[in-house]
């Protein structure tokens, strides 16, 4: 058997057994099914949500606000990046601030935040926003930082000019880092929009988990676990495709990113 | 007249230590066409010397004069060449030998056209689409090499450039350099620490002392051109190699025995 066909089948089997000690367990031990659900119960939860089509409102809630609230995130967090790594100005102005909000929990502004934005998707949005965009903050300015002196040297001594060097030569030079932070803000950036959810709306998996709760439908929240699942996991293998897409020469780092997951 | 002359350079910089000197007197004349080596023990200034040429550093004292003018900042006459070939991984060898073409603002045609040439000159036209990866040590120093010359200096300035590559590489970078020079017809500051590679490649040497930098001995070598690896093998070849190797080893202040093969 080669590897190819072993990535799939060894990861498939794992799932079959682990579903069929789930139910074997459920049976065995007879847990109601307000504490742990049966996996067929959960198949048809799923099933129900987006064939009957309950979920799909929930899912692409958000979606929308992980896409929105990603992509502006993570665009201001990469031109912020830069403006600190070009100017030492602007680094000895907003350091010590950059430090004190990185430090601070940043799901703890969840319900400041919904008191700005509201209930509705922009709350969401700018709570996804918020935490997807440190780690690409700081991720794009030590990438830029690390560039190659010799190869900024030169560059100098070819006359290029410093927008030539930070477009052409930092920025491409830390386009591993840059990834790195990408896929990370992926991951974090769901976690803030169930957060935001979780503290106030009325949409989204999160909202569905915190409503399902409440009347003990736990074959509903698996679902929407599942669900989450799904988004994060396509988030992640949409970023890895992009990096080795796109710093096809760096090999290293993207396997690196791949392994810190 | 001179091309290129360094008159009383001098350079100090502030560390963490207090005022560094790097350089502090030292004098070297590069004619047209000609091949100056500037030879050092390690942390003789020799890096230094190479931003001040280069226009990266300015000169505390003294003068530096490239086609009689000073240099006061980075100039399109000058090509370099660094210990590492720094070429820049996303592009191919063509594109990276195009580097200087780009960030001169040059033609870009005529430039394509020039690169060729030099791919051929240094031995690599079959690469020119091969990225940096795909290259091993001594073909990206080619490369290096390649895009040094592709703006047609006046000046090229040469590093250590095969200090990182392994020791068969390295001497047949040392002919390859030659044949290189002799074709390109350009004149060639090169900074080095081993004393063979002097002897092999320069028409002079000028010889620094440990830091701060300092010439204290200028040396010329009467070898025919090419020079070959019979060359290494010549009597006067081992010579010279002889009494540079004497004149370090008088300038060292710890009383280490030093042995020198005797013929």
């Amino acid at each position: 058997m080669n590897d190819k066909v072993k990535s799939v089948l060894y990861p498939l089997a794992t799932f079959v057994v682990l579903v069929a000690l789930w139910e074997i367990a459920i049976r065995a031990f007879k847990v109601p099914n307000f504490i742990l659900p049966t996996p067929y119960a959960v198949l048809e939860a799923l099933q129900r949500g987006y064939i009957e089509g309950l979920f799909w409102k929930h899912f692409f809630f958000t979606l929308q606000s992980m896409v929105f609230g990603y992509v502006f995130g993570c665009t201001l967090a990469f031109i912020l990046g830069c403006l600190f790594a070009e100017s030492k100005t602007v680094e000895q102005m907003f350091l010590p601030f950059v430090v004190a909000l990185q430090s601070m929990p940043k799901v703890a502004l969840a319900p400041l935040i919904i008191v700005w934005f509201g209930f509705g998707l922009e709350s969401k949005i700018v709570m996804v926003a918020l935490v997807c965009f440190f780690p690409m903050f700081i991720n794009t300015a030590v990438g830029l930082r690390q560039t190659n002196p010799a190869l900024i040297d030169l560059m100098h001594a070819f006359s290029a000019s410093r927008w030539h060097i930070l477009t052409r030569i930092k920025i491409p030079s830390a386009a591993g880092h840059i990834f790195a932070g990408l896929q990370i803000s992926v991951v974090l950036g769901l976690i803030g929009a169930v957060v935001a959810e979780f503290v106030s709306s009325t949409r989204g998996l999160g909202h569905l988990i915190s409503a399902a709760a409440v009347n003990l439908e736990t074959n509903t929240m698996f679902a929407a676990l599942i669900s989450l699942a799904a988004l994060g996991v396509a988030g992640s293998l949409a970023i890895r495709f992009l990096h080795a897409r796109i710093v096809f020469w760096d090999k290293a780092t993207a396997t690196q990113t791949a392994a810190t997951e | 007249m001179a091309l290129f002359r360094a008159e009383s350079l001098a350079v100090t910089y502030s560390s963490s230590r207090g005022p560094v000197k790097a350089l502090e007197g030292m004098d070297a004349t590069l004619g047209q066409g000609e091949f100056l080596s500037v030879l050092g023990p390690s942390g003789c200034g020799k890096s230094t010397l190479l931003k001040v040429v280069a226009g990266l550093l300015k000169p505390s004292a003294g003068s530096v004069m490239l086609g009689g003018a000073p240099i006061t900042g980075p100039r399109p006459d000058v090509g370099i060449v660094f210990q590492q070939p720094t070429l820049l991984p996303w592009q191919n060898a063509l594109d990276n030998v195009l580097l200087p073409v780009r960030t001169l603002g040059l033609d870009l045609q005529a430039g394509r056209e020039k690169a060729a040439a030099l791919m051929r000159l240094v031995g690599l036209e079959k690469f020119s689409a091969h990225y940096p990866s795909e290259l091993s040590g001594g073909m990206q120093q080619r490369v290096g090499i390649a895009r040094s010359l592709v703006h047609d200096p006046a000046l090229l300035l040469m590093d250590e450039p095969f200090a990182a590559l392994d020791a068969m590489t390295r001497e047949h970078m040392m002919m390859e350099l030659q044949r290189i020079w002799m074709a390109a017809g350009k004149s060639v500051l090169f900074i080095t620490h081993s004393i063979p590679e002097a002897v092999f490649l320069s028409d002079r040497i000028a010889v620094l002392s440990e830091r701060p930098g300092r010439t204290i001995r200028e040396l010329e070598i009467d070898l025919p051109r090419p020079r070959t690896l019979d060359t290494m093998a010549d009597r006067r070849f081992a010579d010279y190699c002889n009494e540079l190797r004497s004149l370090f080893a008088a300038q060292f202040s710890d009383p280490v025995p030093h042995q020198v093969p005797h013929q």
